[in-house]
């Protein structure tokens, strides 16, 4: 009764599953993943080029308020354009990103960071999105491996799990 | 046993379902501002020079030079400072009860000042002009330095400090008379603010706070 057209089916139906899981995770992922600057050596004298990089760097992590979902360093606001000068002014006064970062969470809240810190409750963010994936590509092997199975098993009262991890959906 | 896998898949919903309920809980357009209960940040900003004046603050100036201003934690009065400008609609719904206040509670040891936003002094001066004058004292804040200190995501936004200096209550959009009688007569009186969920934010587009001339850069919901 099952037969083959009910199989696309059901793929279908795992793959719709899966998806939600596998862009939330692309999303994750794209977001700019940079590690701390490091810490200026001494205040003295930085070229400005390494200023403007250093700049813009903590410049795109943080979030221009008066829009939607852009950092100040992407935004054209005049509110994200004198928060840069900020960011600036403090990269030339030696501070590190990190001390940036609370320069301006102190004032606006942890909203301000575009990407949320990866510590408590945030961790959820992170951690799901790989959760899910690995949910969706179990239930995927499972039912792989049911419908492998039922050919010899008649009744498909075999265990379809036996132990076995290569059934994972290509 | 279907029995045992359908519990199991119930099972396995009733996280997500606690997430989604804790989601539902929540305003997601409100922002906690970290302000509230600090001491408010230190500033010394210019007058608006001109600005016209009446009431109790004709010849605004005090022991503070005449043309700028300094806030201070050690003074013992409660201030208001009303963030405002000339291009922000809603700023002028709030600029009369603003005056009132400022006003009747002037003998009791209330300040109230208005700091323009993202604004040229000729505009804010035409602007309070049109508006019929008020009775205290606008400064300017150039390259928004101060609203930064604030956390100000547009305007208006409104903050009242106490007596000592701190950060007492923050009001996003339009002050109204109800509210400053509340707020100011309950830090004038040295109480605490009344709790509620005064203390939050929410960023500019959802009013409109965007300054002219900015490009909207996503589409508004």
């Amino acid at each position: 009764m099952t037969g083959p057209a009910a199989r696309p089916l059901v793929a279908v139906l795992a793959l719709a599953c899966a998806a939600p899981a596998v862009a939330a995770f692309a999303l994750a992922g794209a977001a700019p993943v940079v590690a701390a600057v490091a810490p200026a050596e001494q205040a003295e004298a930085l070229p400005d080029s390494l200023i403007e990089a250093r700049t813009h760097e903590i410049a795109a992590g943080l979030r221009c308020v008066v829009c939607q979902g852009l950092s100040i360093e992407d935004s054209p606001a005049e509110l994200a354009r004198e928060m840069r000068a900020i960011v600036r002014e403090q990269v030339a006064a030696g501070r590190t990103r990190a001390e940036i970062e609370a320069y301006f969470v102190d004032r606006y809240g942890e909203f301000v960071l575009l990407e949320p810190r990866a510590e408590g409750f945030n961790l959820l963010v992170y951690a799901l999105p790989v959760g899910a994936l690995a949910f969706g590509a179990l239930f995927v092997a499972a039912f792989v491996r049911r419908w492998s199975g039922p050919e010899e098993a008649g009744a498909g009262s075999a265990a379809p799990w036996d132990g076995h991890d290569d059934g994972r959906a290509g | 046993m279907s029995w045992l896998r359908a519990s199991l898949g119930a099972l396995a919903a009733v996280p997500v379902l606690a997430l989604l309920l804790f989601g539902m809980g929540r305003d997601p357009r409100a922002i906690e501002s970290p302000l509230p209960g600090r001491p408010a940040p230190d500033f010394t900003l210019a007058r608006l020079d001109g600005t016209p004046t009446r009431g109790p603050w004709a010849d605004a100036g005090g022991a503070d030079a005449p043309d700028s201003f300094h806030l201070r934690a050690d003074s013992g009065d409660v201030v208001v400072l009303n963030f405002f400008a000339s291009w922000c609609v809603a700023c002028r719904a709030e600029h009369g009860p603003l005056g009132t206040a400022a006003e009747r509670y002037a003998g009791e040891g209330l300040k109230v000042y208005g700091i323009a936003y993202q604004d040229r002094p000729e505009d804010a001066l035409r602007w309070i002009r049109g508006m019929g004058g008020q009775s205290y004292p606008a400064l300017l804040d150039p390259g928004s330095r101060t609203a930064i200190e604030y956390g100000l995501w547009g305007v208006p936004e409104t903050f009242f400090l106490d007596r000592q200096g701190r950060v007492a209550y923050k009001h996003v959009g339009p002050v109204y008379p109800e509210l400053l009688e509340t707020r100011i007569g309950a830090l004038l009186r040295g109480e605490a603010a009344p709790e509620d969920g005064g203390a939050t934010s929410s960023p500019g587009w959802q009013r409109g706070g965007e300054a002219p001339g900015a490009t909207p850069e996503l589409g508004v919901p």
